[in-house]
């Protein structure tokens, strides 16, 4: 460059220059906020049309094929049963694969390599393969027909890898330190990780797990694809009743042409929301008071 | 003195017992993969037994569930591509702005609001985005394109850009940020204003990482479900026009299933079929991401 002090631009380059920057600047203001009004608009749609339906009757009603007498109850109970069903398969196993990934293998042996990329694919596999796998596999194969049973499986081996996901990031955290403080005092790897690591990533695992879990209750298509009903006039009572939940309910009602079901259906979306509102919360809360408790 | 190693032999054996349960556990989740392959394999096998594999992969017409059958898959291929590219055009630069925005100008406060809105903005189920698309977007787009019919391709895409968004965004903005702050002074100190500094200096460091994040991005626009059965129609056809409705591969299995087709029949081995193709066309998607990401993160680490 060169040392004259006179070499600095001229001042209309230097306008154009800022102008570039303000304009970056102010498109990615725009950007910024496709999403966000996007989110309001969408909210404020499914408010305006959906909360004059919103009532007792019509969350302890079964569906009908009168729009203002159907209500919600069987596709919430529904969901409440396939989301539990879900937990109580999923948790126990990803939680013991990620302490085996993180805890256990060998980090660049060729087994834990391949399960992890295997573990990474499946995360990124459509939700629908899924049904189609619960399908062939579940309903048809182990004979459980459209079944709650089957509904929670196939939901289980959709939401495991994003608990073994979110379990492996909650054990990463925990510091090593305590690992070898607990190995000093002679215990041995599974009581480290039971009596120590555990506990102390609990509560990240814990929100984990419910964010996974909230992903699992909006899905429409994987229960879908293995037969859940759309008409379902009673509230499952065991593992083997039909059921349908309230995603699914929601899409029987939107393709309904007549208005008085699309506002069934945003009330039903209401509902949903709620669910994942009170799901998330719970998770939110939960975290801060174990950490709390903790320190 | 007998006791304590008899203790010590049973707690190495339950040490041994508790580390091959956990093992089996994460093994497991090889047999799901295996699982899928083999169930979509199988069904997809049988079916091409009765129809001829270049009928299924080059016929233009996809008839199964009429009396006069075709097994042309292209009309459903050429949906799911249609609706993606739709949801490209709005994810790729919306989001890549915004990962812009976050990264190299907004203060904190901004990204602390921001980013927060942008995971409830992915958390939404696909549903409420279908309802959304279907009674909100597309009566709007209708009032000034008036050739739009009820069922199209252009507002599911659109709606579907937009649930894509936070995650090219997010992933977009983790790449501009891994990229080191030398670089970023290094062009400031030859002049550069922060648009420069951004779009020539940053923007193609972290350009492998971007391109992940976008070709994560196709292959879930090419999965999702919901908004393409509920907003585009179920009328497969070979078409590059936006305006009418068509079909896309996963609307077509969802049609299938909310239908009574008995199983074994060939019209119930279509979805495996078409199922097939969309595995297909996902896992390579992802693995060709994983490989940019990988590759990114070597270039940084």
């Amino acid at each position: 460059m060169t040392s004259r002090v006179d070499a600095i631009p001229p001042v209309r380059t230097e306008i154009v220059r800022h102008l570039g920057d303000r304009l970056l600047a102010g498109f990615g203001i725009l950007a910024t906020l496709l999403g966000l009004v996007t989110l309001g608009a969408l909210l404020f749609d499914v408010f305006r049309d959906g909360f004059g339906r919103l009532s007792w009757q019509f969350l302890t009603s079964f569906p009908s094929r009168r729009a203002s007498d159907a209500g919600i109850y069987a596709a919430l109970i529904g969901s409440l049963y396939v989301i539990a069903l879900t937990a109580v398969i999923a948790i126990p196993v990803g939680i013991a694969a990620a302490l085996y990934l993180e805890e256990y293998a060998n980090r660049r042996g060729r087994v834990a390599r391949l399960i992890e990329i295997n573990i990474a694919n499946l995360a990124g596999v459509p939700s629908i393969i899924y049904g189609l796998l619960g399908l062939g596999l579940f309903v048809r194969w182990m004979r459980m027909g459209p079944s709650v049973l089957a509904g929670a499986s196939t939901l289980a081996l959709l939401v495991l890898p994003v608990v073994i996901l979110a379990t492996r990031e909650a054990l990463r955290a925990v510091p090593g330190t305590l690992r070898e403080g607990s190995y000093a005092l002679g215990a041995t790897k599974w009581q480290t990780t039971w009596h120590q690591v555990l506990p102390a990533a609990f509560p990240s695992i814990l929100t984990g797990l419910i964010l996974a879990l909230s992903r699992a209750i909006g899905e429409t298509a994987p229960l879908i694809t293995i037969g859940a009903l759309t008409y379902v006039p009673f509230a499952p009572n065991s593992i083997w009743s039909p059921f349908t939940v309230l995603p699914i309910q929601v899409f029987n009602w939107v393709s309904r042409p007549q208005a008085a079901f699309a506002e069934n259906a945003a009330a039903g979306i209401i509902v949903l929301l709620a669910v994942l509102l009170i799901m998330n919360g719970t998770a939110i809360a939960l975290r801060d008071r174990l950490q709390k408790w903790r320190l | 003195m007998m006791s304590r190693s008899m203790r010590g032999r049973a707690r190495r054996l339950t040490e041994f017992v508790i580390e091959r349960l956990l093992f089996v556990c994460a093994a497991g989740s090889i047999l799901v993969t295996a699982g899928i392959i083999l169930v979509l394999a199988f069904e997809t096998f049988e079916f091409l037994r009765e129809v001829p594999i270049t009928e299924f992969l080059f016929g233009t017409v996809w008839t199964p569930l009429f009396s006069d059958k075709h097994f042309g898959i292209l009309p459903l291929a050429a949906g799911t591509l249609l609706i993606a590219s739709i949801a490209m055009i709005v994810a790729l630069p919306s989001g890549l702005l915004t990962a812009i925005y976050l990264s190299e100008y907004a203060p904190p406060g901004i990204r602390r609001i921001v980013r927060p809105t942008m995971e409830v903005l992915a958390g939404v189920p696909t549903v409420v985005y279908g309802y959304f698309a279907l009674l909100f977007v597309t009566p709007i787009l209708q009032s000034f394109l008036p050739g739009l019919s009820g069922f199209n391709a252009l507002t599911p895409g659109i709606v579907m850009g937009i649930m894509i968004l936070p995650l090219v965004s997010s992933l977009s903005e983790d790449a501009l940020r891994s990229v080191p702050n030398g670089l970023r002074e290094g062009a400031y100190a030859l002049g550069a204003t922060r648009m420069q500094a951004a779009l020539r200096v940053v923007v193609p460091a972290a350009l492998s990482g971007i391109s992940a994040a976008a070709v994560l991005a196709v292959s879930r626009a090419i999965g999702e479900t919901m908004i393409v059965a509920i907003a585009a129609g179920q009328q497969p056809r070979l078409t590059l026009d936006p305006r009418v409705p068509i079909e896309a591969m996963t609307a077509y299995i969802v049609q299938v299933a909310l239908g009574d087709t008995p199983a074994g029949s060939l019209e119930y081995r279509t979805i495996f079929a078409v199922g097939m193709m969309l595995f297909i066309s996902t896992f390579t998607l992802n693995l060709i991401s994983n490989w940019l990401r990988e590759r990114f993160r070597e270039e940084y680490a």
